[in-house]
């Protein structure tokens, strides 16, 4: 496959496994967060961990934007599917998310609210044309990447006139995130915050461009590499992450060239602007509330707001408390840590925002990487 | 297999969503804590795809039953009409037997054009005759408008077994090794590829065959070496392993370089986010083969047109915790797991 298949070469990975060897300083350790799902997922799936010096630990951040939501907002959005008149348009990822009192849109669907599978927010334009009678809401997530494709069907809809399509916006922020990440002052029994750089987000950088990460090399002086979601972008970046701690030098690089511009997609990020504003705050599931980190719909599109045309005030629901997921997401603690991981919490019965989605990092060590706690003689339960 | 499922069915609240049908861990508890409940016996208990039994007449006979909702009706490579044949003579066939009759059984929907009823009729007679079996009873029922989709078809089938032929997805050892007949992932693609809300071109058909005749020179070459066969429908290439590995007490190492995808298959599935070794094949198969006579099986496969590309994947270990590992073709290693939740509705 083209432009695929250069970027998986078994033979160029082991040249740069063997790279990031010789220049790993075996004095010391190095610990990146790779902030996106879509990284997590890469390095789970092609087992990038076993190329990787053991003094290199990745934490897998939390970049997945079904992990993150709130199990209050799912809770709104079931709400909002079983009321006779709508008909709820989700990405499918959300389906299986647990809620609250043991639902989740599926079982909901189950139940027989009108809930449908999209894979675009066009295809809800599609629905909402098709069924005039119908109040078809689109249960909008995602960081940067997903907020343009929202505000094209806003403004498609707005420019067809439909009336019974809205919006409920749960779009949020990664720059925001990053730093409250590291902004978070450990308690005392907790381990400090170990990340020494982070792997940048793809997509997300597509639209964002490179200066809204400077902040974390000029103010934290962590360097920051933009990355590519093929497991040989992964690589790379991780030898040009070793390569600034070794140089102590903090910058923003750029590995992903073919698709990341500096200044990022200015006609995206001008539409999002003018459709999109700041909340004051928005709760993250693992995080907890973090202000200015989301996004809703400005007031001149208050029309397509499913929260104004519905009237939902979110109800604040609680997370399992031996949930570990708020450390985890943090790299304070590993999914073997948690007595949940693979005993009560799996991908069927996820209990924390981790395990919720593929991309989530104890989802992706379930499913591809728990072999290795076996190995480590760690975190290691019996699962038959 | 209880052992596995780490929360119980809601029995008094719960109802059947979605991944109950998926052909993953939802559906083998579903199984499991239902039907195997209610209907509990050896036979049963043995958890393969047809069941065996002696006959009081002496040898052995097979009998399996399958029902099909797959959407679209007509899809790239086949039919629901086909598919109703292939895949219970596969289901047959992977127990070592020769086919013989199938029943079919039809519930439609007010409303169906007679001649697409027709067509599909005539196709799953053409699909009967190419595998060498005959219909031989069935059932017609006709539902009120928006009680199914058109139609489904439900077969059963009755094969009879070669003598000194024992199969069962119980017989994996370590050490024995694993060769799957083709390329994975053909069939469900072809059926997301002709999905009217999923338009992308693709010359993907899907793979549905009757795999009697592929099986019938597999047995020829290896037949007391052959450990088990099974074909990986729903859930494709690493539900059925980790069936296996759970059903014969072992793990597997297998090689994705080693493993058998079309290029417009992987293409599809990296558009559509999937993985191909979880998407379903209608025209493939696993076996597992003693050692020594892997290779003289693979020759066979690969002189029968449908196990052309048949291909030795990996290998049988011992592994009380039942992982199917795999070396990455980027050199790492990673586990092969069932697929969480639905990926593929009405894929058969």
């Amino acid at each position: 496959m083209k432009y695929v298949d250069e970027y998986r070469d078994g033979d160029k990975a082991r040249a740069l496994a063997a790279a990031i060897a010789a220049e790993v300083r075996p004095d010391r350790s190095y610990a990146f967060m790779e902030f996106c799902g879509g990284h997590t997922h890469a390095i789970s799936r092609y087992g990038i961990e076993d190329l990787l010096p053991p003094n290199v630990r990745m934490i897998h951040g939390p970049g997945c934007p079904v992990c993150v939501l709130p199990i209050g907002r799912i809770d709104d959005a079931i709400r909002l599917a079983r009321r006779p008149e709508v008909t709820l348009c989700t990405y499918a990822d959300l389906m299986r998310v647990p809620a609250s009192g043991g639902l989740s849109l599926m079982k909901a669907k189950a139940a027989g609210a009108d809930i449908r599978m999209v894979y675009s927010s066009l295809d809800v334009l599609r629905i909402a044309e098709a069924n005039p009678e119908r109040q078809v809401v689109f249960f909008a997530i995602g960081f940067e990447t997903t907020t343009p494709p929202t505000a094209v069907a806003l403004k498609t809809a707005e420019a067809k006139g439909l009336t019974n399509f809205s919006i409920y916006c749960n779009h949020v922020l990664t720059p925001v995130a990053m730093r409250a990440i590291l902004d978070r002052e450990p308690t005392p029994d907790e381990p400090p915050i170990a990340i020494e750089g982070f792997v940048g987000p793809s997509h997300v950088s597509t639209i964002i461009g490179m200066e809204p990460y400077r902040v974390f090399a000029r103010d934290y002086r962590k360097p920051v590499v933009i990355a590519g979601f093929e497991p040989l972008d992964v690589m790379y970046s991780i030898l040009m992450l070793v390569r600034q701690v070794n140089e102590q030098r903090a910058e923003v690089e750029n590995q992903y060239i073919r698709a990341v511009r500096a200044d990022g997609n200015s006609v995206a990020i001008d539409l999002c602007d003018e459709v999109f504003e700041l909340r004051d705050s928005f709760e993250w599931r693992g995080l907890g509330t973090v202000p200015k980190s989301a996004l809703k719909l400005r007031d001149a599109y208050a029309f397509y707001d499913a929260e104004k045309r519905f009237s939902i005030e979110t109800q604040p629901a609680e997370d399992n408390p031996a949930c570990e997921c708020g450390a985890i997401l943090r790299g304070q603690k590993k999914p073997a840590d948690c007595r949940l991981f693979g005993t009560v919490c799996t991908p069927e019965t996820p209990t924390g925002a981790c395990m919720v989605s593929s991309e989530g990092a104890c989802a992706a060590h379930w499913t591809y990487g728990r072999f290795r706690d076996r190995e480590a003689g760690a975190g290691l339960r019996k699962s038959a | 297999m209880s052992k596995t499922f780490r929360r119980k069915l809601d029995l008094k609240n719960g109802r059947v969503d979605m991944s109950h049908g998926a052909g993953g861990r939802a559906m083998a508890e579903l199984i499991s804590s239902i039907f195997k409940d209610a209907f509990g016996n050896e036979l049963l208990e043995q958890g393969n795809d047809q069941a065996s039994f002696p006959t009081p007449a002496g040898g052995r006979m097979v009998m399996t039953t399958d029902g099909y909702v797959v959407s679209p009706l007509f899809f790239p490579g086949g039919d629901i009409g086909s598919l109703a044949v292939h895949g219970t003579v596969n289901d047959l066939a992977m127990a070592g037997a020769k086919p013989l009759y199938l029943s079919a059984s039809y519930i439609i929907e007010e409303g169906f054009p007679l001649g697409d009823l027709k067509r599909i009729a005539d196709s799953m007679g053409a699909a009967a005759k190419a595998a060498g079996v005959l219909v031989v009873t069935g059932d017609t029922k006709v539902v009120e408008r928006g009680k199914a989709d058109g139609v489904f078809i439900s077969t059963a089938g009755v094969g009879v077994v070669p003598d000194g032929l024992a199969l069962s997805g119980d017989r994996a050892r370590p050490g024995d090794k694993v060769i799957v007949s083709g390329s994975m992932g053909d069939h469900g693609v072809a059926i997301m590829s002709s999905r009217e809300n999923l338009t992308f071109e693709t010359e993907i058909l899907s793979d549905s065959a009757a795999l009697n005749g592929l099986v019938e020179a597999m047995v020829t070459v290896a037949g007391p070496h052959l450990k088990l066969m099974r074909d990986p429908t729903r859930g494709g290439l690493a539900a059925t392993l980790n069936e296996l590995a759970h059903q014969s007490g072992v793990g597997f190492r297998i090689v994705e370089d080693h493993i058998p995808i079309k290029k417009q298959v992987a293409a599809a599935c990296e558009l559509l986010g999937l993985d191909p070794l979880n998407v379903a094949n209608e025209g493939k198969l696993v076996v597992v083969v003693a050692p020594e006579a892997a290779e003289a099986l693979l020759a066979a496969m690969r002189g029968h047109p449908l196990g052309a590309d048949a291909a030795i994947i990996g290998d049988a270990v011992e592994d009380d915790q039942h992982f199917v590992q795999m070396t990455t073709g980027f050199g790492g290693g990673r586990i092969v797991d069932w697929l969480a939740g639905e990926q593929l509705p009405r894929i058969c």
